[in-house]
């Protein structure tokens, strides 16, 4: 809870010295099966910064995530980590995946599950109760602790799994559709528990959605992917003020242009 | 409606009782239900039962736990290496399909008679159905969990205990009372085949000293014996082992 408040109007302005880069693409390509997934990708991200990625399916967007995670490797270029290469699953990048009923362990109880991430970090058993208490009290899912996941509904089993990710104290929160199994509601609910967890633990969100209001509503930056082979086609500023508000932020302006303009170049990729 | 599965056996019981009584039974292969009874009831109360059901009971486990515990080991590793388990297969193409039965002539010279051979020959054949059936099961653990798992930062050991051996416990368990049956079956054949001890010699001499009666009642307590197997197993699994186990195979 040592970062700055988050009501910054601009993250970026100009004349700010630019703060180190988090995670850096340095010309990456990567074939899967004889098929060119990726090629010369470039970008970097900053600490704190809540990136969001964008476009048609097969672009990659989900390689990209797979290979700052550590469950792939580059074939060219490198992807650096804090200026080290990316080898291997890191302790502090932590991973959301869409499916939630298949990331949870169905023999495990809420708790459990949490407690999971505790025990892969050899937390003394002692602490681990009060954590995992914590964890789920910051997700709102206290009073389900006992019960096991199917017992949950998907919303909630989605929380599970962010909870079991904080219990990492990421410094990077990599996010795959985390809701795009979910209504409306749900994920308009969560989007706001994430934006207030990612700035509250001051954690670089990188997150993969194919909904593009929900990437203009979260992203400091909005990363646009073309595909075949998927490469970086443009990425946009979103200078729209923090905390953001689900009826406000959608009205501004601002994000009304930036929404046209993902919108046209969205259409113009897939035609 | 359960008591309408023991209709048809108490029937045919009863029919046999009411032939055996109507034309008079007096053969070298043949027994009536109540003498079959008599002679399960003298077994029981002259130690017999136990000396013989130890001995059998006592080789099955034991054979069962070594190899069954030991194909588990190997399914585990394989299940996980798809670059091992291609390695092994042949091998294991080979060595699987032959009959347990047949490498008895090889145990029996490297042991001998007694619990060692027979034991070998049951951990042979438990072997086999716990790797395949493990191998399977720990290959379809969902891949998600394992991702998950290396995320987290999960060690070899942790991966192993913690998501691999609970996701695929309910076809594991499959697998062990497969085996537990093939080591009770294993068992009576070497003893009916070879080794002097255990509830498979004891059927043979009761049929060379042509006592039918002694002979069914054995065949009985053999039935019932790989019955109380099967459901020791199921209990173990629904009642001792947590959720994890009680899942329906998937």
């Amino acid at each position: 809870m040592n970062r700055k408040p988050l009501t910054i109007v601009e993250p970026f302005s100009p004349d700010a010295v630019p703060p180190e880069a988090l995670i850096r693409f340095d010309q990456v390509s990567l074939r899967l099966g004889g098929r060119v997934i990726l090629e010369g990708v470039d970008f970097e991200m900053r600490p704190a910064e809540f990136v969001c990625v964008v476009g048609p399916s097969g672009c990659g967007k989900t390689t990209l995530l797979r290979l700052i995670a550590g469950l792939l490797r580059a074939d060219a270029g490198t992807v650096t980590y804090r200026g080290k290469p990316v080898t291997e699953p890191a302790r502090d990048i932590a991973l959301i995946f869409q499916d939630y009923s298949k990331a949870l362990l169905p023999w495990r109880t809420a708790a459990g599950n949490v407690s999971l991430a505790l025990e892969a970090m050899r937390t003394p058993k002692a602490e681990r109760a009060r954590r995992v208490t914590e964890l789920l009290t910051k997700v709102g899912l206290a009073q389900h602790a006992d019960k096991y996941p199917t017992q949950l509904s998907g919303g909630m089993q989605q929380r599970l799994q962010i909870a079991r990710c904080l219990a990492q104290n990421p410094a990077v929160l990599l996010m795959d559709e985390p809701f795009g199994a979910l209504d409306a509601m749900t994920r308009q609910t969560l989007q706001d528990e994430v934006l207030r967890l990612a700035e509250a633990g001051g954690a670089c969100v990188f997150f993969v959605t194919h909904d593009l209001e929900e990437a203009i509503y979260l992203g400091d930056r909005v990363i646009a992917l073309r595909p075949n082979p998927g490469r970086v086609a443009q990425i946009f500023d979103v200078r729209l003020p923090r905390p953001r508000n689900q009826l406000t932020t959608r009205e501004d302006p601002e994000f009304l242009r930036l929404r046209r303009s993902l919108f046209d170049f969205v259409q113009e990729i897939e035609h | 409606m359960k008591w309408k599965g023991i209709i048809v056996p108490l029937a045919l019981v009863v029919i046999a009782q009411a032939g055996a009584v109507i034309y008079g039974i007096h053969s070298d292969s043949l027994a009536s239900p109540w003498q079959i009874l008599r002679a399960a009831l003298t077994l029981l109360t002259d130690g017999t039962l136990w000396a013989m059901m130890r001995q059998t009971l006592l080789a099955a486990l034991a054979g069962l736990l070594l190899g069954g515990g030991a194909g588990l080991a190997c399914a585990i590793v394989l299940g996980l290496s798809p670059s091992l388990s291609r390695l092994f297969r042949y091998p294991i193409e080979v060595f699987r399909p032959i009959p347990s039965i047949a490498i008895l002539p090889i145990f029996l010279m490297i042991y001998g008679f007694g619990y060692r051979m027979e034991i070998a020959i049951i951990a042979f054949a438990c072997f086999w159905p716990n790797l395949i059936i493990g191998q399977a099961a720990v290959a379809g653990v969902e891949p998600r969990l394992l991702e998950v798992s290396r995320v987290l930062g999960l060690g070899f050991g942790a991966r192993v205990a913690k998501i691999v051996i609970p996701a695929a416990l309910p076809r594991l368990f499959l697998a062990f009372r497969l085996a537990a049956a093939v080591a009770l079956i294993v068992a009576v054949t070497v003893e009916i085949a070879m080794n002097p001890q255990g509830m498979g010699y004891e059927l043979m001499s009761a049929q060379s000293s042509l006592r039918p009666d002694a002979m069914f009642a054995i065949l009985l307590y053999i039935g019932l014996l790989g019955w109380s197997l099967n459901a020791m197993l199921l209990f173990a699994q629904h009642r001792l082992f947590g959720v994890a186990a009680a899942a329906p195979p998937t």
